[in-house]
């Protein structure tokens, strides 16, 4: 029980996957202009985690054994697929939130916070619940992340800022603040 | 004429469209691995590598993959090639291997490779692909390379393992660590962002004279 929880927040807070291990930024300085599209990204990026742990975890477990060359193909092979199904899944069941996610859903196949996640579990040896937990902790330690930058950057739009730090520069360097901000958790858990 | 499309197709990538100075793609990698030179390069080489090899076997076959599913084609070529990069840096280099860890594998979600399938290699002939390919390519191990040097330079003192500065250096830890990458990047935007605003400003200044006298 103490390894779950030492799972989950070592995924959330101290090895945030944004923050320090730089996986996913292409979402994190992309759409992270609002905070509402980014919660909800957030949480489409979570649940795919979730689906492609537990994948990762069957191929691993009953098929990668015999051929471990292939782990990288069936990996995203994998995630292009279950990105690809639970849209039209969503479309299917609510249309409404289909509208609402848009171009996000598709997207969220080329972001390498879900691939990362899939190789990291391999590499630790994680089983079943491990992985699970770590996908949960990843996922909205992904979300907190985006919704903090999302969160500064909308007061960075009302403030007066030098017309050359615009933009992506702006963004790297308000990202780099909260990545030193979240170094203060790397104690948290010096016993263990 | 044809020499000089295909070197302008080339040199677009290293400075004008430079995939993360001015694209800013790959970020991923470009943060990640660039804690000291030598990585930087090795992830830089490996880069070049995978984005010729999945250019050339695009641009090959771009009539043959059909348009549907052209994503998920370039997808498996890509991960074909970043396989044989990941056992061929096992192979030689171990201890860089060792070091990269698992971003090797995540090459494969490089935004840059991907979005080049899709832009240029699946519409242009072989050779212009090849050649855009090893533009951006180089363009990206140049940014990888700076990035590094900068961040090894500040952090640790030393460049390529060797040291640079006396005994009583007192290494800047925290350009090492996730935020210096973070802001060592940022600040290099924003040199970028200056010397383009300043270059067209010395433009608009060199067309404003010709315009007086003529």
């Amino acid at each position: 029980m103490d390894n779950l929880l030492w799972i989950f927040v070592s995924a959330l807070l101290v090895n945030n996957f944004v923050l320090t291990y730089f996986l996913g930024l292409c979402p994190f300085l992309g759409v992270s202009n609002s905070l509402e599209t980014s919660a909800r990204l957030g949480l489409a990026t979570t649940f795919v985690m979730l689906v492609t742990a537990v994948c990762a975890w069957l191929l691993n477990t009953y098929v990668l054994v015999h051929a471990p060359y292939l782990r990288l193909i069936s990996f995203i092979v994998v995630i292009a697929s279950t990105v690809q199904f639970i849209e039209m899944l969503i479309k299917k069941l609510s249309p409404a939130l289909f509208r609402a996610m848009g171009i996000f859903l598709p997207l969220i196949t080329t972001n390498c916070a879900i691939l990362g996640l899939a190789i990291f579990a391999t590499n630790r040896g994680y089983g079943f619940w491990e992985g699970i937990i770590y996908a949960l902790g990843a996922g909205i330690g992904f979300t907190l992340a985006l919704v903090l930058l999302a969160g500064l950057r909308e007061e960075a739009e009302l403030s007066d800022v030098p017309a050359l730090l615009k933009g992506t520069a702006m963004n790297l360097i308000i990202a780099g603040i909260l990545s030193l901000a979240f170094m203060g958790f790397a104690g948290l858990f010096s016993t263990t | 004429m044809k020499q000089n499309v295909s070197r302008e197709e080339f040199l677009k990538g290293i400075w004008r469209d430079n995939p993360v100075f001015a694209q800013v793609l790959g970020m991923c990698p470009m943060l990640a691995v660039t804690n000291s030179a030598i990585n930087a390069v090795a992830m830089g080489m490996a880069t070049f590598f995978v984005l010729v090899g999945s250019s050339f076997l695009v641009s090959t076959f771009r009539h043959v993959i059909p348009k549907q599913v052209r994503i998920s084609c370039f997808i498996i070529i890509i991960a074909t090639f970043v396989t044989i990069a990941d056992y061929t840096l096992l192979a030689l280099v171990p201890g860089v291997h060792k070091e990269l860890g698992a971003f090797i594998p995540l090459i494969v979600a490089n935004c840059l490779i991907l979005g080049r399938q899709e832009a240029f290699a699946s519409r242009y002939p072989t050779k212009l692909a090849v050649m855009d390919a090893m533009g951006m390519a180089s363009g990206f191990l140049l940014a990888l390379f700076s990035l590094g040097a900068v961040r090894e330079i500040l952090g640790d003192g030393a460049l390529f393992g060797f040291k640079l500065f006396g005994e009583n250096f007192e290494p800047w830890v925290i350009m090492i660590l996730p935020p210096g990458g973070f802001l060592t990047l940022g600040v290099i935007l924003l040199f970028f962002n200056w010397f383009k605003t300043k270059k067209d400003e010395f433009l608009e200044d060199v067309a404003a004279a010709q315009r007086s006298e003529g």
